[in-house]
This record gives C-alpha cells, sequence and structure tokens, in this order.
C-alpha cells in the first residue's frame, strides 16, 4: 500500500511531505501514547494518532515512521509541518475517528506487523 | 579511524515541545556517519525516551554523547528527584508522571523499559534528591 492509497482510502488531505506520496507502507500503528508507538518497531510504518502536538512528529523521526495520519481532523501547527518536513515525513488529516480508519486500512490489508 | 567524537546537549527544563531536539540531532548525524540503521535506530529511540524523562521528570539536565568505532554510549545526567525504587520504575506500566504528561502522549510507563529494551547495555545511578544518571551503550 502507499501512501497515496492511504489518502484515498481514509479520505484524507495531505498537508506536508506530497512529493513522497508514491512510497510504500509495509506496517500500521494506531496511538495516543508515544511511548506506546516507540515499542513498537517496524519498517515503513504508518503512524495514526488523536495527539496532535511535536512530539508526535519527534516519535515518527525516531522511528522512521513514513507518514502520520492526524485522525479526527486534527490540524498540525506550522511548526510541526516544518519538522515534519525537514525529515521527509507526510502529514495528513482525515475526519475519521481513530476505529474506523484503522479498520479501513487493516480491511484492506495493512497489519500491526509480524507480532500480531 | 580510532579518534572518537563527543557531542554534548543542554536539555532545557520546561520546554515539552523542544524534547527530542538532541536525539534528533544524534540521529541525523549517525546516519550521515554510515552507521547501520538498526544501531541508529535503537539509539535514537533510547536517548529520546531519556531525553523525555528528563524533561518530565528532572527539570532537564544534559547529555554526553561518545561515538567509538564499537559503540555508542549516553550518559544522561539530571538532578531531580532521583528514583526511589528502581525496580519498579523499571516494570512496563508503571509512572509516576503527571496526569497532564499523560496528555501529551507520554507517561505510560514505558519510558525505562522502553531504554533497555532498545541498548545493549544500561546502567542507572540514582540518589533521593539528588539527581539521576543513566548510561547507555548500543554496539555498532
Amino acid at each position: 500500500m502507499t501512501v497515496n492509497d492511504i489518502k484515498n482510502l481514509l479520505n484524507a488531505e495531505i498537508l506536508c511531505g506530497e512529493n513522497f506520496k508514491d512510497r510504500e507502507v509495509h506496517t500500521a500503528c494506531g496511538s495516543d501514547m508515544m511511548s506506546d508507538v516507540l515499542a513498537f518497531v517496524k519498517d515503513q510504518s504508518v503512524l495514526l494518532t488523536g495527539l496532535c502536538n511535536p512530539q508526535a512528529v519527534r516519535t515518527a523521526e525516531m522511528m522512521d515512521i513514513v507518514c502520520i495520519v492526524f485522525v479526527r481532523g486534527k490540524q498540525p501547527d506550522e511548526s510541526m509541518l516544518e519538522l515534519a518536513e525537514e525529515r521527509e515525513i507526510v502529514i495528513m488529516s482525515t475526519p475519521m475517528r481513530m476505529f474506523p480508519a484503522c479498520g479501513i486500512l487493516y480491511e484492506n490489508g495493512l497489519r500491526g506487523g509480524v507480532d500480531n | 579511524m580510532s579518534d572518537t567524537i563527543k557531542l554534548h546537549y543542554n536539555v532545557s527544563p520546561d520546554d515539552f515541545t523542544r524534547a527530542g531536539e538532541a536525539s534528533g540531532d544524534v540521529k541525523s548525524k549517525l546516519k550521515k556517519m554510515g552507521v547501520s540503521p538498526e544501531a541508529v535506530r535503537k539509539v535514537a529511540i533510547a536517548m529520546y525516551e531519556g531525553e523525555i524523562n528528563m524533561v518530565i521528570h528532572a527539570d532537564g539536565g544534559y547529555i554526553d554523547v561518545e561515538i567509538s568505532e564499537e559503540d555508542i554510549t549516553m550518559v544522561l545526567v539530571d538532578m531531580g528527584p532521583g528514583i526511589a525504587d528502581i525496580e519498579q520504575a523499571m516494570q512496563a506500566g508503571w509512572s509516576t508522571a503527571p496526569d497532564n504528561i499523560r496528555s501529551l502522549g507520554f507517561g505510560a510507563g514505558m519510558g525505562l523499559p522502553n531504554m533497555k529494551k532498545y541498548s545493549d547495555y544500561m546502567d542507572i545511578e540514582t540518589k533521593i534528591g539528588v539527581g539521576t544518571k543513566v548510561t547507555m551503550k548500543v554496539n555498532m
């Protein structure tokens, strides 16, 4: 699945990193607790979160996360977008809530990684 | 080739939005040096959790990083309240972080367990009312 597929499936808007929308995503993680995200290391992941602060972008940076999806229509501020841009992380926002957003991606073949 | 690279970072106490700057900087430096992606990620995560801990619990402090041919050593020093019971603090899910920290996405009680998980060596020296020194090593 590509970043662009995720955008279409979740009816999301890409807010930065448009150039990287063809990147492949292999696994997904949905959480508002960044330490739980950090406990889970998988390659080329997408992070779905309702936590809209700079630490969501920092966490993505440390984990080499390809794309962050903010659920419930949350909009990151300029500083978060700048940080994501520098680190080549795609940021998008979907009006969907966490559960349906995760469900749709799962239904379309995305998994949480080898542990599930 | 045998040169050791030393880096020093101050972790500012109350600016949660800037927490992670030091770890991000180390990560990009290691990447540029051609260190394996596996080691880079382990250092980044272990140090980031430590940096967050210093901001949440300890009014900041400083981090010294040493990069040698064999390993990367991170020494995190704070003058915070100290850890009363290290064994308890090492348990996944145990936390003393206040609720406002949880609303920022941390305080799940995974900080120290994650630091242990991603480092090849970890040692904690702590004294109540004096501070805490965490040493972590990640092998090249």
